[in-house]
């Protein structure tokens, strides 16, 4: 018992010693400041302007940054329908997958352009090798997006006034190439050498020690994992995700595996410090988010490693803590740790089933994704972040008798109104989502029996799960819920577009117009941003923001299923 | 105990309860949008009393119904109540001051070219139009605004300031403002009225606090935002909850969806909300300063830098003779003497200080045939010609430039005393004898008490303090230092106020100062609260955005506090709010789900009696707690410069975690009360 917590431990330590010199790196590299990689990537980056014709040292105001990133995305979109629908036409399809259908093909190249990876497919048989190549590809643009949108915030949040920020198209290229390539190809090698595979020939058949002939799927499966660990990505190569032993061999995979989850999330905060030169602020939304963090990890860890009790009662020893839904060699603690940290991240990707947990450690993962910001998605974390540091600042800033300002900027009614309609959008799009399902549900049970695998409490905790995931563009699922049908994925489809675009564009245009205000100088009247105190103060209103907004539909799911669990 | 009947009059309860009522009109009403929502929830609930009454039997009974509705009501009227107290309030205080221009005959001037006829036409106040002159002497009651345009009177401006020394007015200077309503004591002016009746200041503020032209200030649209916002966040859970309900076969009544929606907005700040705006300009009018905007009352709590003129603000009036230095080789006596000599007809504070200071009998003073010469821009010295005798007193350099011409030396040791005095803070004026040097006479200015206490206050709020005087440098410093300003301005013109606060408010500052003089008009304007004293000039008046009705140049202190006061009110209460709202979900959400899954009596952690007396508790509790906090709307919260950080500390426990606390305690106490009944 004591060694998995060691475990689980050890893995946060190491990520976050991990973070800290990344964080720097990130940071240099939205400064323009060399690095000794430059050499390699200088080349290949003006490559691709010279090809594309782009020039990089264009500067952009925030609306033509919102408008760069969204015709990219747009374009992306498109391509990603066209290969998904005529897989079957195009090469590299040695197992002779079949295309996807027009709502499945809508939904996961959404997915995958928001870096959702929500998963209505299973990858052996639903995709070609060249599928899989293009959501590799897509991984990597989706996570550059965010990231380079999170830099051009970083660039309207300095200390005076400034028009422009920086040109969209160099930060998302200094982004794939700088960060997420370099770090992709260390995790892959480190995978590979532990027995992931990396091919492109087809199913493999082997003889089982029964004599009978088993097909084993396999392709090009190191790099697929590396980026969708490290770009909060979380889709899968093959439909158990990281459960599955080709994508997730072992103990040390995961460990490797567990730490790329988070390590640019939180290294995103750190180069915010070495960008700003506000290293006491990065702090504090570094202890914000770990608090956070830990309030959901700690619990969910204690739940697993209990057990369950109504498993007990049926005779099965829980001394090794609840195992349904999850592998023996990842244990409990583990396992529970990676529930909350691809939660926590908008990853999504998965090493047990969510839909197994105790009733508690689903509702600390629902919860994560719900305030989407205790780390959060490469870049877009952040982005989250920045509204409920907008909301503290406003109604903190009121407490202390002065207009509110942020980092000298003051925030006005415009800053709020968007502010207010993008901490809006998240409990609308679940909430409303959720109850959309619950409606037809109740009006035609029998019609729709194939969506719950559970009914009652649990079966309502699957549908808040997959629109809870959908619109965190988490992509993880609490399975049990038939979920490729038209309705589950163009609802999730809009879901993820809304809950993808909008909360960037939001961020974007509140830091643009206040790069754009006059700079004020602090004072001893000026509130503080870099404080204890007012860390505490964005972690309550994070916390009532999520639980005043999600606590009657948790109450109805895991809570009640908790309660009739105890009872 | 006084100040609670302050607060709650009774003639000002029964204008503010016909008030509630009448503010229930939702065209008013739609003004306030989380009000405006519990508006509708009441009307819904009125038309589920009506449903049960023709018949229906799925609601519960009629009179849990109808107790919902009636306490849904109380929170609207609760909520009108408030604003409508804060309206009564400030018009009393308004119409107070409005009594002392009431209907008082004028006496109209006929103006012919530049001269006056001196023919007196008594008519009513109320028709003289901006322009006309009147004609006020001893005893009569000035009828308008206006500005002395001949002639000087002590005038008692006790019914506007309430201070009862009488003050001197006089045409001409910066001091030939007059305030309707005031009553000239002696002697008798002729004065030009400056406001159309019915524009003056006073007008505008009464008009500002009745509402007719009240408009919401940035900060307050910001907040409504937020609250809008929460407001829309509980529409949409409170509607989803609908199919979430019949998903777990939990059916739950029209009562209970509106009382869970309503007890989760913020009614209690969107109650309070207009209040706490009103309340902060009544403050301000009995800190007895008019107030042009609620804005300007809200920009002065984000000031950062203060501009305070030198003389009458950080010193008393004005300079005192302290000493005398004679030279090595002058008779003490002797010099003390010819000093007084040069300041018989020296008619300056500083010439009858140094007449204080030598102490001499009258007899000792009389001379034949003096002829006395003025202080001159240009000569920069004073004096008087007597006999073969010329004394005269002036600046250092002044004195030097007339000895040295006619051959005579600066002595050292003088020089000395000169240089010494200036470092000291003082003002040296050498006095010479037939172009001979005699002496020196320091002039010193005398720091208010208590100023450097207030200047420290300050300078923990965040705000920086500038001196303007028109004193040299080195002077300048040395008060700077005693007082504990931060800043100042030496050998101010009008034009370096306007440039410092151009310069400040280049670098993003939020600058305020306080004017008189038709000079500092300009300054007033530029300046982001611009305070004009109501002795001053009409143009200074037009030109800031508040007047102080007191003439104190220390008011621009209050009022900082004023609208920081006003802005906290609203963050904690928007906290408490919000932070109440827990212990509302505590309450209303076992109570909706309890009948159809019976384990979540789990979440019940307050044990409340029933399904139906924790949802009545629960709205209970969110009407009662707007009257409660009523006095602290309108009051405002306390104040204290201990560094923002710190503040924040402070109100978040009180007002966050006390928001969190305090309805747990109260809920389950009124469901301890209503569980008798039900």
């Amino acid at each position: 018992m004591n060694s998995e917590i060691l475990g689980v431990l050890l893995m946060y330590l190491l990520v976050v010693l991990l973070a800290i010199p990344l964080g720097r790196y990130i940071g240099k590299i939205f400064n323009y400041e060399p690095t000794w990689l430059d050499r390699l990537f200088n080349p290949i980056d003006n490559l691709f302007f010279k090809l594309s014709g782009i020039n990089p040292k264009t500067e952009m105001t925030w609306k033509q940054h919102a408008i760069a990133l969204l015709t990219i995305n747009f374009i992306w979109f498109l391509i990603c329908m066209l290969i998904l629908t005529n897989m079957s036409n195009l090469p590299l399809n040695p197992d002779n997958n079949p295309s996807m259908s027009g709502d499945l093909a809508f939904n996961t190249a959404v997915s995958f352009v928001t870096n959702t990876n929500l998963q209505h497919y299973s990858g052996e048989s639903g995709l070609s090798y060249l599928g899989q190549l293009i959501l590799m590809l897509w991984q990597f643009i989706s996570a550059g997006t965010g990231i380079a949108i999170c830099a051009v915030v970083f660039a309207a949040m300095q200390s005076r006034t400034v028009a422009t920020l920086g040109n969209f198209y160099s930060f998302f290229v200094r982004s794939c190439t700088r960060i997420l390539f370099p770090i992709a190809v260390i995790v892959a090698i480190t995978l590979v050498f532990n027995g992931v595979p990396m091919t492109f020939a087809g199913k493999d058949t082997i003889t089982t020690l029964q004599g009978d002939t088993v097909m084993v799927s396999r392709g090009p499966v190191a790099g697929f994992v590396a980026i969708k660990q490290i770009g909060t990505n979380g889709g899968g190569f093959f439909g158990p995700n990281s459960a599955h032993p080709f994508e997730n061999p072992n103990y040390f995979t995961n460990v490797v595996e567990t730490v790329s989850i988070s390590l640019i999330p939180i290294a995103m905060i750190f180069a915010l410090g070495y960008v700003l030169k506000r290293k006491k602020l990065a702090n504090v939304i570094f202890g914000v988010m770990t608090a956070g963090f830990l309030l959901l990890c700690i619990p969910s860890i204690m739940n697993e490693m209990q057990g369950n009790k109504a498993i007990e009662n049926m005779g099965i020893a829980q001394n090794m803590g609840s195992m349904e839904g999850k592998e023996v060699r990842f244990g409990s603690a583990a396992s529970a740790y990676w529930a909350i940290t691809t939660t926590t991240t908008s990853n999504g990707s998965v090493n047990s089933m969510h839909d197994s947990m105790t009733p508690l450690t689903g509702m600390y993962a629902l919860l994560g994704m719900m305030v989407n910001s205790f780390y959060g998605g490469v870049g877009v974390g952040f982005l989250n972040f920045y509204i409920f540091i907008i909301l503290a600042v406003f109604i903190s800033g009121l407490m202390v008798g002065r207009t509110p300002e942020f980092l000298g900027k003051k925030i006005e009614a415009k800053e709020m109104k968007i502010a207010m309609v993008i901490a809006l959008l998240h409990p609308l799009l679940i909430l409303t989502g959720t109850a959309l399902a619950s409606f037809l549900y109740i009006q035609n049970p029998e019609a729709y029996s194939s969506w719950l695998a559970n009914p009652g409490n649990h079966g309502f905790s699957e549908m808040l799960y997959e629109f809870t995931s959908s619109s965190a563009n988490n992509g993880s699922g609490f399975e049990g819920l038939g979920d490729n049908t038209p309705f589950w994925n163009i609802a999730c489809g809009i879901v993820m577009l809304l809950a993808r675009y909008l909360p960037i564009i939001g961020p974007v245009a509140i830091a643009g117009i206040l790069a754009g205000k006059k700079y004020i100088p602090e004072s001893a009247g000026t509130l503080k941003t870099d404080t204890s105190t007012f860390g505490l103060m964005v972690f309550a209103v994070m916390a009532i923001v999520a639980a005043l907004a999600f606590f009657p539909a948790l109450t109805l799911g895991p809570i009640a299923e908790y309660f009739s669990l105890i009872n | 105990m006084a100040n609670k009947s302050s607060l709650f009059q009774k003639s000002l309860l029964q204008s503010a309860i016909k008030q509630s009522v009448v503010k229930l009109n939702p065209k008013l009403m739609f003004r306030n949008p989380v009000m405006f929502t519990v508006e509708i929830g009441t009307a819904i609930m009125l038309g589920v009393c009506i449903w049960i009454l023709s018949g229906n039997t799925t609601q519960g009974s009629f009179m849990y119904n109808f107790i919902v509705f009636l306490v849904l009501l109380a929170t609207l009227l609760f909520a009108n109540f408030a604003e409508a107290i804060a309206e009564a309030r400030g018009k009393a205080q308004a119409d107070s001051l409005r009594k002392t221009r009431e209907e008082t005959p004028a006496k109209k001037v006929a103006e012919v070219g530049k001269i006056y006829s001196h023919q007196v036409d008594i008519i009513p106040s109320s028709q003289l139009k901006k322009g006309d002159l009147f004609f006020c002497e001893a005893g009569d009651i000035i009828p308008s605004d206006g500005e002395i345009i001949e002639g000087l009177a002590t005038i008692d401006e006790s019914a506007i300031t309430g201070e009862s020394a009488p003050v001197i007015r006089e045409a001409g200077g910066d001091k030939s403002s007059v305030t309707g309503g005031t009553k000239v004591l002696s002697d008798a002016i002729t004065v030009r009225v400056t406001t159309e009746q019915g524009e003056s200041f006073l007008d505008k503020m009464i008009a500002l606090v009745e509402g007719a032209s009240r408009q919401k200030t940035p900060n307050e649209i910001a907040l409504t935002i937020l609250l809008a916002g929460f407001t829309l966040v509980f529409i949409i859970v409170t509607i989803t909850l609908k199919p979430f309900a019949d998903y777990a076969n939990t059916p739950i009544t029209i009562a209970a969806f509106i009382a869970l929606f309503v007890c989760l907005i913020p009614t209690t700040i969107g109650g309070l909300l207009s209040a706490i705006g009103i309340a902060g300009m009544d403050r301000a009018l009995r800190a007895n300063v008019i107030t042009k905007s609620g804005r300007a009352v809200e920009t002065a709590g984000d000031i950062d830098v203060l501009l305070l003129d030198k003389t009458g603000t950080i010193t008393i009036g004005n300079r005192k003779a302290t000493h005398f230095y004679p030279a090595n080789s002058i008779d003490e006596k002797h010099f003390i003497r010819c000093v007084a000599l040069s300041s018989i007809s020296d008619d300056t504070p500083e010439g009858k200080s140094i007449i204080e200071l030598a102490g001499l009998q009258p007899q000792q003073l009389s001379i034949i045939n003096p002829r006395f010469i003025k202080f001159t821009a240009e000569t920069r010295c004073s004096g008087v010609d007597f006999e073969n005798i010329r004394i005269r007193k002036g600046a250092s350099d002044a004195i030097k430039n007339l000895c040295e011409q006619a051959g005579n030396k600066f002595p050292e040791e003088t020089a000395a005393h000169v240089h010494t005095i200036s470092a000291n803070g003082g003002t040296p004026l050498v006095v010479a004898e037939n172009e001979k040097i005699i002496g020196v006479i320091e002039l010193q200015d005398i720091i208010k008490p208590g100023i450097h206490e207030r200047f420290e206050r300050l300078r923990k709020m965040g705000i920086k303090t500038v001196m303007v005087t028109g004193d040299n440098p080195l002077t300048a410093k040395f008060i700077a230092e005693k007082a504990g300003v931060d800043d100042f301005i030496a050998e101010a013109k009008p034009e370096d106020k306007m440039n410092y606060i151009k310069k400040e408010q280049a670098e993003g500052r939020l600058v305020a100062m306080m004017g008189d003089g038709t000079n500092d008009a300009p300054a007033l304007a530029q300046a982001d609260v611009g305070v004009a004293m109501n002795s001053g000039t009409q143009a200074a008046k037009e030109a800031g955005n508040m007047v102080d009705l007191d003439n104190d140049p220390t008011k621009l202190i209050e009022v900082v506090e004023i609208g920081k006061q006003l802005l906290m009110t609203r963050g904690t209460l928007t906290t408490f709010s919000i932070a109440n709202d827990v212990a509302k979900y505590f309450a209303i959400i076992p109570a909706l789900f309890i009948v159809g899954i019976p384990s979540l009596q789990g979440l019940n952690i307050m044990q409340l009696h029933s399904p139906e007396s924790a949802i009545l508790s629960a709205v209970i509790f969110n009407a009662i707690i707007i009257p409660l906090l009523i006095p602290l709307a309108l009051k405002g919260v306390a104040y204290k410069p201990i560094g923002a950080s710190a503040l924040l500390r402070r109100n978040l426990l009180i007002y966050g975690l006390g928001g969190v606390l305090v309805p747990f305690v109260g809920i389950k106490l009124i469901d301890l009360f209503v569980a008798l009944f039900i």
